[in-house]
């Protein structure tokens, strides 16, 4: 199907979370702005207002009620889904770069970004029922890895964050204590930064993808390395399909070469491989930048890509799509 | 450091000592155990290469000998004329000169030590004043002090050579044998040098040998394939063999820049230039020729860049290499280089020159020698403004005679173009137009294998059209030419033979509005590509010329080079590291179709290996061509055999990797059910884990916006 173009940020898109239910499409960017659109024909819903610097993460509740944002603004936001409002502030000191809710969306982690001396670190807050009883009391502060984290999950059950970022190497901490559990592997593990991280539906295992040209995927829980996709380009964002043995990979040349080069160079496309045999299915071309942000839908039945050049394309898949032999 | 010692400075050294080296068995003389005269053992390669940074040795010192011997009163002023002397050449170093005194006498010795910064200006005090009279009685003799070191050690009793048994080599033409009739090639790509057979069947490259930090340049094979050449600081080194590649040789030239093979392989030129110590000199440049199977010098140039640089009075300044280009067919029996108003050739019997003196052409700016016979084609230019026309003529070697010349009248430029076979000679000559404002060109097209060497004129049809590429069929008759306007220029093959006449020249086709600017015949002939590289970002046509069809258009997006392997079966297009993104090569077949592409990362360099020439007889692949059906049989079933293998192989593969994968996702399903309970916990007893249908349902919700309370007045019920 002829893909819908949204057009709602003013600047390059950062994250895009679908919510459980797959009927709404939450957007980042780097223009204060998440966005809340209709997954199904790319209808913007409404917007939520009050961040003061570019929004690099959020999550959506079990429930769609909550929304949760983190920007550079040093501060991650609480939403209501529905009305726009914002529920509650967590502030910090330096610019917030992940979030993501636990299962049932009582705890919530957050990264903040290495700032003026201060460290990167992982915060565990609590997230209230009652927003009207909600703290910005951190449960848990890690600190230690180097440099900034670009992701940081929950695994399975919520025992575990797993986290990744500039440093290469994806880490297992145990979230009650915030020891450190499990490193990637120097050899076998990613090279350059890693910009993005994708878990599966029920989190037993996750893909990683890096500047290396790589993505990988790994089990959640013991950290081995699985598989391995390769690609010609930078990857800034992957995703799995939650329906097929599929994964997404995308991203590009580096946003400042740019424009120095053939558009057929920068390898804009939303790659498709085959998640078993590793080997590439096809691409999906139409971005003029690179890529920043993928997602798919819960159904799998459509997907969305997010790049630095402003647009979100909302794809659903041609019937085709689903009879792929490989 | 091994030192650069010329054959001709050993000679000085032993007439100077008065040996005479006619009468000097060189394989007589044996070193003392641990003493290697400088040159080092292969074993050394290892702390070589670390310590090579520091100055271990004394090559940077000089003994000046001969120095007239003076009392104290006079030992300051004659300390000051030695420096003066020295430090013109270079730099000497802090308490660098020492004057040793007979403590008896206090009188000198007659002979002073100095020490430069570098070897290099200590080569360079020896050279130019070795032999300076200061006066009468007293002419330097001027060594290095690591030379003094070297013969000194020479042991004085004589011991017979050991006589070694002899111990076959291995067989360097082994990949010649591959069951398979594959190809190598070999690519650098990042610090990694790989030779790799080319294995269209399986569709993916076969590593023969991989090796990091093999060449601090660049690789290179011979001309034959027998050797791949690796370039680093203290020289060349070539390597070989039957399965692993063993360094069979090196070639000791500090800081080689350049390296040429002579045709047959059996000279190697390498060359290297150096910053002068005064920034007013001119660059020193030194070009050794050694043997490729002895390593021996065979003979050796130095000057300064001055003297290497080609061209006649008015031509272009600076070295362009090769400098000596090697000619005269099989047997590499001949080199030449240009100099001003000279063309150098030179015999490989005795390394020197013809007849004992150089050619003598006022202005000659260029020259190219036949690939099959001693003949060489050179080009003068226009002289006197005009009085004197251009011309080219060519020349036979050894005997120097002219065997065909021809003017050309208001020539701004020629350039010459040998058939392989050396069967003809096109030379595009671009002529000033009336005005002298633009040109125009036209070949002249010589036909040297026939009586008198017949010259034909050809112009375009299109006299103003611009060449922008031309290339011969290799073995053939035919050749394409690149002409017209950027971005669509035209492309035409011509033959030399024409239907009827065998010896004139006839126009084959033309293709009208072409995306090319590269020509790459096949080395077999009959197919070519058209290939548009740089600005036209890799557009490449595979082109028919016998059929005069187009078999298949492609495009290697960036692509930079081009190369056909020996045997014009596959071609290899790679996009080099002068673009950052793209990295790597394609394997096509020579009809076009991409066989395989491999990405690499900062990819410098793809050569296939060459192929000597065939030992079957012109009748004998005749009858092959005739017979080819009953030939290309055998291979086919095996073609066939391995596509089916290869089947096979990727079905297990397939299969492996799906159990591999079903294992994962059946321990990944009992954790998620174990953990069920707990999850359901965590969500507050919220069962729904499965994403179990949901109904949608439709409900209407009532909202209250505002609630007003409005006064009406009722002024009609009043009443």
């Amino acid at each position: 199907m002829r893909p819908i173009l949204m057009k709602g940020h003013e600047r390059p898109l950062t994250f895009l979370k679908y919510n459980r239910e797959g009927d709404l499409l939450f957007s980042c960017a780097k223009d204060h702005t998440p966005t809340v659109w209709f997954a199904d024909n790319g209808e913007r819903l409404g917007t939520y207002r009050g961040h003061n610097g570019a929004v690099w993460c959020c999550d959506v509740s079990r429930d769609s009620m909550r929304l949760i944002t983190g920007s550079a603004d040093q501060t991650a936001k609480l939403w209501n889904v529905e009305t726009g409002a914002q529920l509650f502030s967590f502030n910090f000191d330096s610019p917030t770069r992940a979030v993501d809710l636990a299962v049932g969306d009582k705890l919530a982690v957050i990264t903040t970004d290495p700032f003026m001396e201060l460290p990167s670190s992982i915060h565990v807050k609590r997230i209230a029922r009652d927003p009207s009883e909600q703290t910005g009391e951190s449960v848990l502060t890690i600190k230690g890895p180097q440099g900034r984290i670009n992701r940081a999950v929950w695994g399975p059950l919520n025992r575990t964050i797993i986290s990744a970022g500039e440093d290469a190497v994806i880490r297992i901490w145990d979230s009650e204590t915030g020891k450190l559990l499990n490193e990637s592997d120097k050899e076998t593990g990613h090279q350059k930064t890693i910009t993005s991280l994708s878990k599966s539906v029920d989190s037993s295992h996750f893909l990683s993808g890096s500047l290396d040209k790589s993505a990988k995927l790994w089990d959640s829980r013991s950290l081995t390395l699985i598989k391995t996709y390769v690609t010609e380009r930078p990857v800034n964002a992957v995703a799995m399909s939650p329906l097929l043995d599929h994964v997404v990979i995308g991203g590009g040349q580096d946003a400042s070469h740019v424009t120095t080069t053939d558009r057929r160079a920068g390898k804009f496309e939303a790659k498709f491989f085959h998640k078993i045999l590793q080997e590439e299915i096809g691409g999906v071309k139409g971005h003029f930048g690179p890529i920043n942000a993928l997602a798919f839908n819960p159904d799998g039945r459509s997907f969305s890509s997010g790049g630095e050049d402003g647009y979100v394309r909302l794809h659903h898949f041609d019937p085709d799509y689903f009879t792929i032999k490989m | 450091m091994a030192e650069v010692i010329s054959m001709a400075d050993v000679e000085a050294t032993a007439m100077r000592l008065g040996i005479d080296l006619s009468e000097v068995d060189f394989d007589a003389i044996k070193l003392p155990p641990g003493e290697d005269s400088g040159i080092r053992s292969d074993d050394d390669d290892l702390l070589e290469e670390d310590n090579l940074e520091f100055e271990s040795g004394f090559g940077n010192v000089i003994v000046v000998d001969n120095l007239p011997v003076v009392p104290p009163e006079k030992f300051e002023k004659l300390e000051g004329v030695i420096r003066k002397i020295y430090s013109q050449i270079g730099l000497i170093k802090e308490d660098g000169l020492w004057m040793p005194v007979n403590p008896e006498t206090q009188k000198t010795l007659g002979y002073c030590f100095i020490e430069y910064n570098t070897p290099q200006e200590a080569e360079l005090a020896r050279e130019k004043t070795n032999g300076y009279k200061l006066d009468k009685a007293h002419i330097f003799a001027v060594n290095l002090f690591d030379d003094f070191d070297r013969f000194m050690k020479v042991p004085d009793e004589w011991a017979p050579p050991e006589t070694k048994p002899y111990t076959p080599g291995e067989n360097l033409q082994q990949w010649l044998t591959d069951e398979k009739a594959r190809d190598q090639f070999v690519i650098r790509a990042g610090t990694d040098t790989e030779v790799l057979w080319n294995d269209p069947r399986q569709l993916k490259p076969e590593l023969v040998y991989r090796r990091s930090f093999w060449t601090e340049s660049f690789v290179q094979w011979s001309p034959l394939g027998t050797y791949l050449a690796t370039v680093h600081r203290q020289g060349a080194a070539v390597w070989g063999g039957a399965t692993t590649f063993n360094r069979l040789m090196r070639y000791a030239h500090l800081q080689v820049k350049l390296i040429d093979f002579s045709p047959e392989e059996k000279y190697l030129v390498t060359y290297s230039s150096h910053e002068p110590s005064n920034p007013r000199d001119t660059h020193r440049v030194v070009l050794n020729i050694f043997d490729v199977r002895t390593g021996k010098v065979m003979r050796d140039f130095k000057g300064s860049a001055d003297e290497f640089a080609t061209g006649g009075t008015g031509g272009v300044s600076g070295v362009s290499w090769p400098v000596f280009r090697w000619g005269g067919g099989k047997d590499d029996k001949y080199f030449a280089r240009i100099g001003k108003n000279v063309i150098s050739v030179y015999e490989t019997e005795t390394f020197t020159l013809i007849d004992k003196k150089s050619l003598k052409v006022e202005n000659v700016m260029d020259f190219s020698w036949s690939p099959a016979d001693p003949i060489l084609a050179l080009f003068v230019p226009e002289l006197g403004g005009g009085n004197q026309p251009a011309r080219v003529s060519l020349v036979q070697i050894p005997g120097k005679e002219e065997l065909r010349q021809k003017n050309l009248f208001s020539v701004s430029d020629c350039k010459m173009y040998w058939q392989s076979n050396g069967d003809y000679l096109a030379v595009k000559v671009d002529r000033y137009t009336k005005t002298k404002k633009s040109t125009y060109t036209g070949f002249e097209l010589f036909r040297i294998k026939e009586r008198d060497i017949p010259i034909e004129v050809l112009e375009l049809e299109n006299k103003n059209d611009k060449i922008i590429a031309f290339a011969w069929e290799p073995k053939g008759h035919r050749f394409a030419v690149i002409h017209g306007d950027s971005p669509r220029p035209d492309v035409s093959f011509y033959s030399m033979r024409s239907a009827h006449n065998t010896g004139r020249v006839s126009k084959l086709m033309t293709i009208k509005g072409k995306q090319a600017n590269a020509l790459y015949w096949s080395p077999t002939g009959r197919f070519i590509i058209l290939a548009g590289l740089k600005g036209f970002n890799g557009q490449l046509e595979f082109y028919n010329v016998d059929e005069l069809e187009t078999m298949a258009t492609a495009e290697h997006f960036m692509a930079t080079d081009i190369e056909w392997d020996p045997t014009g079966r596959y071609v290899a297009t790679s996009v080099t590291s002068v673009h950052e993104m793209e990295n790597g090569f394609n394997i096509w077949s020579f009809n076009g179709k991409l066989l395989y592409r491999i990405p690499r990362d900062h990819f410098f360099q793809f050569l296939w290996r060459p192929r000597p020439p065939s030992f079957l007889t012109a009748e004998k692949e005749d009858e092959i061509a005739k017979n080819l059906k009953k030939y290309s049989k055998k291979y086919e079933t095996e073609d066939q055999g391995v596509s089916m293998l290869l089947s096979e192989q990727d079905r297990e593969k397939r299969k492996m990797l799906q159990e591999e994968w079903e294992r994962w996702v059946l321990e990944w399903k009992r954790l998620h059910e174990e953990e069920k309970a707990y999850r359901q916990m965590l969500r507050d007893g919220e069962a729904s884990d499965e994403e179990e249908e949901y109904e949608a349902k439709e409900v209407e919700v009532e909202e209250v916006l505002d609630v007003k309370e409005e006064v009406v007045s009722y002024e009609f019920e009043q009443e």
